[in-house]
């Protein structure tokens, strides 16, 4: 995973709430491959007419979006469905931060698995910075994930994110390696378990065939 | 210090703490499926077996066709959806309920159907709606591909103990109101993102008196409030349903099993952060009007009216809502003439769920096209036993195999752009049942009333319901 400590690039606003994972990337896509790509099909029912021609109103296919990698929003980014590849999407896009005043709980830890910061702020800075990037297009905003800031325009705005999932970014560690580090653990852990909870195996094949 | 159910459900999994807080949780069951191949191929990338195969458990639901099971009769992708999971199952040594197993069924319904969901266990799956098994007494949620991945590699995950609340409905809930009400009026009350960061814990007298069939529909639309799981404290109800299933404890293994899990109940001065109360007698028959979960009214109300909300965010939230389902602010729910409906998916396609709806509609007509897809094979089996399939199809519903079907269209079964479809499913989000559908959440009385008169109805109002 690459780590994330600072980040500048164009922020653009896509001034909703409640933008859930199915519109992220809508279910039919989902059966690709990661290698065929996640980028073009992100939001794709939302940037697309009926007849799948890119809608030139939407604030992402607008010329002066393109190469954004910041993406601010309003409340409940990525609410729904556990899909991964709406992250997929995104990142395949080129995002590599998502702000908003609230995440869906699934979505922003696989954002951080991802290595896309999702910064959460306050709820009036949330409208405050929808405004200025609606009001004045897509902007060169930088993130600092030390100093847990966005500086955009002149105002500079402070972020939330859990401190571990921080320290995920900061280091871009991979979780397995580390789970498996403890091994002699989860082995010692799981031999007192049979002795605690004899009753939590799936009982064995001769009840269940 | 007194413990809540889900303290004792952290307690009793964490195996390592970081110092950070970050806690290293044991996964007693772990369920994949055909939407689970990038986590398949992330750990094929690292050369990883699956840790514990006897843990791990496959169904095929997400993309199975509800129209045949004959693979020369599905589409390529489909079927490649499929035999990608019976591959990465076989090649693991992973139990798959298949295409022909008659355990098969949506991933939520077949896990407690079969006793490999117990109380006082914790499941993950990489799907949101695991929260259903919470209904258990069980401590589980939905992940996403990297951690499926990491899963299948240590059959352990880390986690941050999230906040609890506890959302207590206490009294009689009216004739006609059910568990599907209750949630949807908790997430139109709270917010979509109302119960973010935290575990949910349901309490109260109604919730106690509801079926295990009706706390699985709480527990499963918990993630539809943002919340990290949904749970309900093991009781005589929780205990009578496990016990015999086929993966259960049996004998005087499953003596001790009751004991520890009645006594997972939480301690009486146990302390949440924060705290919902709902009277049950003020709870109605309930439906979506918009696009979130959170949009959703009493069937006696009228639409939300942009022009009456003072805050231009959520007055222009309202309009794009309205505008996108083809519905005026101001009119009345009730009425509204749909096109069709579907029964079917984890939240409401379980026995209970289809007696409900075969009773308001038996000896009646529907006026509109629909689909009836059991939760499992089991669940078909036992419908068509009762004779509640002959109800659906007199009536001229469609009586479909089960799967995931129309909740999320993967498989192919799909709302044409425009039309309204009455459903017993758990998101009403734009395009969830197929690009430009219009979808309205409601029980499946309601959704069984919509599909008689053609419109969103008031099941109370029907004669002889």
């Amino acid at each position: 995973m690459t780590p994330f400590t600072r980040h500048t690039g164009k922020a653009v606003a896509l001034p909703e709430a409640n933008i859930d994972t199915d519109q992220l990337i809508p279910a039919r896509f989902m059966s690709r491959t990661r290698a065929e790509g996640y980028g073009p099909v992100l939001l794709h029912d939302q940037r697309h007419d009926a007849e799948g021609r890119p809608r030139s109103d939407h604030p992402l296919n607008r010329p002066e979006a393109a190469g954004a990698s910041i993406l601010v929003t309003a409340r409940n980014l990525g609410t729904g469905s556990s899909r991964e590849a709406a992250v997929y999407a995104l990142a395949d896009f080129g995002i590599r931060c998502l702000v908003a005043a609230s995440f869906g709980d699934i979505f922003a830890a696989n954002a951080v698995k991802n290595g896309l910061l999702p910064a959460r702020i306050g709820t009036a800075d949330n409208t405050r910075l929808l405004d200025h990037l609606t009001a004045h297009g897509p902007a060169e905003t930088s993130v600092d994930l030390e100093r847990q800031e966005i500086a955009v325009g002149g105002m500079t705005i402070a972020f939330e994110i859990d401190p571990a999932w921080r320290q995920q970014l900061l280091n871009g560690w991979d979780d397995i390696d580390l789970t498996l580090q403890h091994a002699e653990t989860i082995a010692r852990w799981t031999t007192d378990d049979r002795e605690r909870r004899p009753w939590a195996m799936p009982a064995t094949s001769e009840n269940s065939d | 210090m007194a413990e809540t159910l889900f303290d004792k459900l952290w307690r009793t999994h964490a195996i390592h703490t970081e110092p950070d807080g970050r806690t290293l949780l044991w996964v007693d069951r772990h369920f994949v499926h055909e939407g689970s191949h990038h986590a398949f191929s992330k750990i094929a990338e690292r050369h990883s077996p699956v840790a514990r195969p006897d843990l791990t458990f496959g169904v095929v639901d997400h993309y199975v066709p509800t129209r045949t099971r004959l693979r020369e009769r599905m589409e390529p992708k489909i079927r490649e959806m499929i035999e990608r999971l019976e591959n990465n199952t076989q090649r693991h040594g992973v139990r798959l309920f298949g295409l022909d197993d008659p355990r098969q069924g949506i991933v939520h319904v077949i896990g407690p159907e079969t006793g490999l969901t117990l109380p006082g266990c914790l499941i993950v799956c990489g799907d949101s709606h695991t929260a259903t098994h919470g209904a258990f007494g069980s401590f589980a949620f939905g992940i996403g591909a990297s951690e499926v991945a990491h899963v299948l590699a240590t059959q352990t995950i880390w986690q941050k103990k999230p906040k609890q609340m506890r959302i207590t409905v206490e009294g009689t809930l009216p004739p006609g109101v059910g568990a599907k009400d209750i949630i949807l009026t908790i997430i139109a009350e709270i917010g979509a993102d109302g119960a973010v960061g935290h575990a949910v814990e349901y309490a109260g007298s109604a919730i106690r008196a509801l079926s295990m069939e009706g706390r699985m529909t709480l527990c499963n639309m918990s993630i539809e409030a943002g919340a990290r799981c949904g749970m309900v404290a093991p009781d005589e109800t929780t205990v009578a349903f496990v016990e015999g299933r086929p993966f259960a404890p049996g004998g005087a293994e499953f003596a001790r099993a009751r004991a520890d899990w009645l006594a997972l109940a939480g301690d009486g001065d146990a302390v949440f952060d924060r705290e919902i109360r709902l009277a049950a007698a003020d709870i109605a028959p309930t439906v979506t009007w918009g696009t979130s979960p959170e949009q959703a009214i009493p069937v006696t109300s009228p639409v939300p009216d942009p022009a009456d909300c003072a805050d231009p965010g959520r007055a222009r939230a309202i309009a794009d809502a309205l505008d996108y389902m083809g519905l005026e602010g101001g009119r009345p729910i009730a009425g509204t003439p749909v096109d069709r409906v579907f029964i079917g998916s984890c939240t409401n396609a379980r026995i209970e769920d289809l007696r409900a709806a075969a009773a308001v509609i038996d000896g009646r007509r529907a006026a509109v096209p629909g689909m009836v897809s059991p939760g499992s094979s089991a669940v078909k089996r036992q419908a068509e036993a009762e004779g509640l399939d002959r109800v659906f199809i007199s009536a001229g519903l469609d009586w479909v195999d089960s799967g995931c079907s129309m909740c999320v269209g993967m498989n192919g079964d799909l709302i044409a752009a425009g039309e309204r479809c009455a459903s017993t499913t758990n998101r009403n989000f734009r395009g969830r049942q197929g690009p430009g559908a219009r979808t309205h959440l409601m029980s499946p009385a309601m959704v069984a009333a919509a599909a008689v008169t053609g419109r969103i109805t008031d099941v109370r109002t029907l004669e002889g319901t």
